[in-house]
């Protein structure tokens, strides 16, 4: 990245720190079905932190509350010291989600979707910025796509879009919500290399929300396990390669039985 | 009373978006390029429908003058109705109309589109204030279109009903009598009331269609009903606006 010339630029007052996000008793509501239930997490500073848990459990709520896009029935959400529903903490914590959808902008281009956050925060001049996003496309193999339109992409490159938008904002706080789920073998042992590199370089806080063993297993520090609304185990990594949870066992190593299939069990 | 508090919430709401969106007024030198693709949109591809519709209720108010003048001899003041007409009233009204379903809709369904797909949600985690990105240069641009189109929409439709008393046999008011008659008794502040209500309305129209359009929720069945609401919306502002705004500039 070359330095900002002119004095117009700000420079991002954000480099050189890392947050950590702590959950306490956080309950949240959709008219009267409780979707998070009494959620307890202290992710540290630096630390990658994968979330997994059954389709619909809540994982993708428990985000949006951290990034601030939704607002507690009760209890509260805390980055470093700043309230994450505040709107003020947004310029005192520069953080990146990548959206489950991807949530490209459909009306500019790849290129334009990446440089929106610089030029708006007019983080660098046009080279600068231009520097940022090529070096990002390159790292995902998108340097074909720059100049289409999200609608031209196919699902896996939208995501890898979003994935390349987050790197090119350079947050402290990086919440994932399943970057893999759309990613081919190749692309998600990338990707996966990807996170655990950024952790190293910059000491970004990661929250990863995944369904992808590999990944949680090859870089998480610590691992959730999210089930009905509630956190059913935290723990480190290696707890969760043979939980003793029957539950989570059952979720992380389904055994396929076509003499006896699941679905014949539940009629 | 369910309804009412509704109707005093959305009130505040467009009010609070006006305010928020006033505050980043600071950042439009640097938008200028956004401002001026809403220009483009709003004004420019507005022109065409503008000029003809306008040229066309210009022609019809001659017509029926024309019509009902002639009874107690009134032709030659078949400039002024139509010049006064057309640049108090219908001018500006009309080109809001227009503005509400050719522009006001498309900024309801595109920022409608962007909050169901979550579009809107990426740019607030990206500190970017949607209403500094979307709406700002929206409402700027209207109130730089809306006197424009104001002002065309009189010139075609004095014009049209020129061509009508010229050319109408049973009229057959020529048309530099139709302008004199149009210049002595109109005043410039009858021009410029109808100005002042073609910026009242256009600003209002883009105010209400961006806050409905982010406020929708739910799924892409929500972004047409947003649209409808908008447009809906639009008219019934546009009207009762237009008596109020009437009478303040009449007895002010
Ligand atoms: N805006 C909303 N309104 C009502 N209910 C919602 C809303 N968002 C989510 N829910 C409900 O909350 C529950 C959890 O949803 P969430 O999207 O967090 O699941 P998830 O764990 O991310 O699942 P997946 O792995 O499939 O992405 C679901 O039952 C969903 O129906
Ligand atoms: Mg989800």
């Amino acid at each position: 990245m070359t330095a900002p010339a002119a004095s117009s630029y700000t420079a991002s007052p954000f480099v050189g720190r890392t947050f950590g996000v702590t959950v306490a008793g956080l309950n949240k509501n959709f008219g009267r079905t409780a979707v998070l239930k009494d959620i307890n997490l202290e992710v540290k500073p630096g630390e990658i932190f994968c979330i997994m848990g059954p389709s619909g459990s809540g994982k993708t709520v428990l985000l949006k509350h951290i990034a601030g896009l939704e607002h507690a029935t009760s209890g509260e959400v805390r980055i470093g010291e700043f309230d994450a529903a505040d709107p003020e903490t947004r310029n005192k914590v520069h953080l990146a989600l990548v959206f489950q959808a991807g949530a490209l902008f459909n009306s500019l281009s790849v290129y334009d979707n990446l440089a929106l956050y610089p030029r708006e925060h007019r983080q660098c001049n046009e080279a600068g910025i231009r520097e940022r996003v090529l070096h990002a496309l390159s790292i995902l193999s998108l340097e074909k796509a720059a100049n289409k339109f999200p609608s031209d992409l196919s699902g896996g490159m939208k995501k890898r879009v979003a994935i390349a938008r987050a790197l090119v904002m350079e947050p402290q706080l990086l919440l994932y919500d399943e970057p893999t789920s759309e990613l081919d073998p190749v692309m998600s042992a990338t990707l996966t290399e990807i996170i655990a590199t950024l952790r190293e370089q910059t000491a970004v806080t990661s929250i990863v929300v995944t369904h992808d063993r590999d990944l949680a297993f090859n870089i998480a520090d610590r691992v959730a396990f999210m089930m009905d609304g509630r956190i059913q185990g935290v723990g480190p990594r290696a707890d969760f390669k043979t939980p003793a949870d029957p539950v989570i066992a059952n979720f992380l190593n389904p055994v396929i039985d076509l003499k006896n299939p699941r679905f014949k069990q539940l009629e | 009373m369910n309804h009412l508090t509704a109707i005093f919430g959305h009130i505040g709401g467009t009010l609070l978006l006006l305010v928020s969106s006033v505050k980043f007024i600071g950042t439009l030198p640097r938008q200028r390029a956004r401002f001026i693709e809403q220009c483009y949109l709003i004004g420019y591809t507005s022109l065409p429908i503008v000029t003809i519709l306008s040229f066309f209720i210009g022609s019809v108010l001659a017509l029926q003058s024309g019509y009902s003048m002639e009874n107690f001899g009134a032709k030659q003041f078949i400039g002024t109705l139509v010049g006064l007409t057309m640049a108090r009233e219908l001018g500006p009204v009309m080109v809001a109309i227009l503005i509400a379903g050719r522009v006001g809709s498309a900024v309801t369904a595109e920022l409608a589109s962007m909050k169901v797909y979550q579009e809107i949600d990426a740019l607030t985690t990206m500190n970017i204030p949607p209403e500094r990105m979307l709406v700002l240069p929206r409402l700027a641009a209207i109130l730089v279109m809306m006197p424009v189109l104001a002002i065309i929409a009189n010139l075609c439709g004095w014009y049209g009903g020129a061509l009508v008393c010229q050319y109408t046999h049973s009229i057959s008011v020529d048309s530099e009598s139709y302008f004199i008659a149009l210049k002595t008794y109109m005043k410039p502040k009858d021009i410029i009331d109808g100005l002042v209500k073609a910026e009242v309305f256009g600003f209002v129209i883009i105010l209400v269609c961006c806050y409905i359009g982010l406020n929708t929720r739910g799924g892409p069945r929500e972004i047409g009903a947003s649209v409808t609401k908008a447009v809906v919306a639009s008219l019934i502002l546009i009207l009762v606006l237009d008596y109020f705004v009437t009478k303040a500039l009449l007895f002010a």
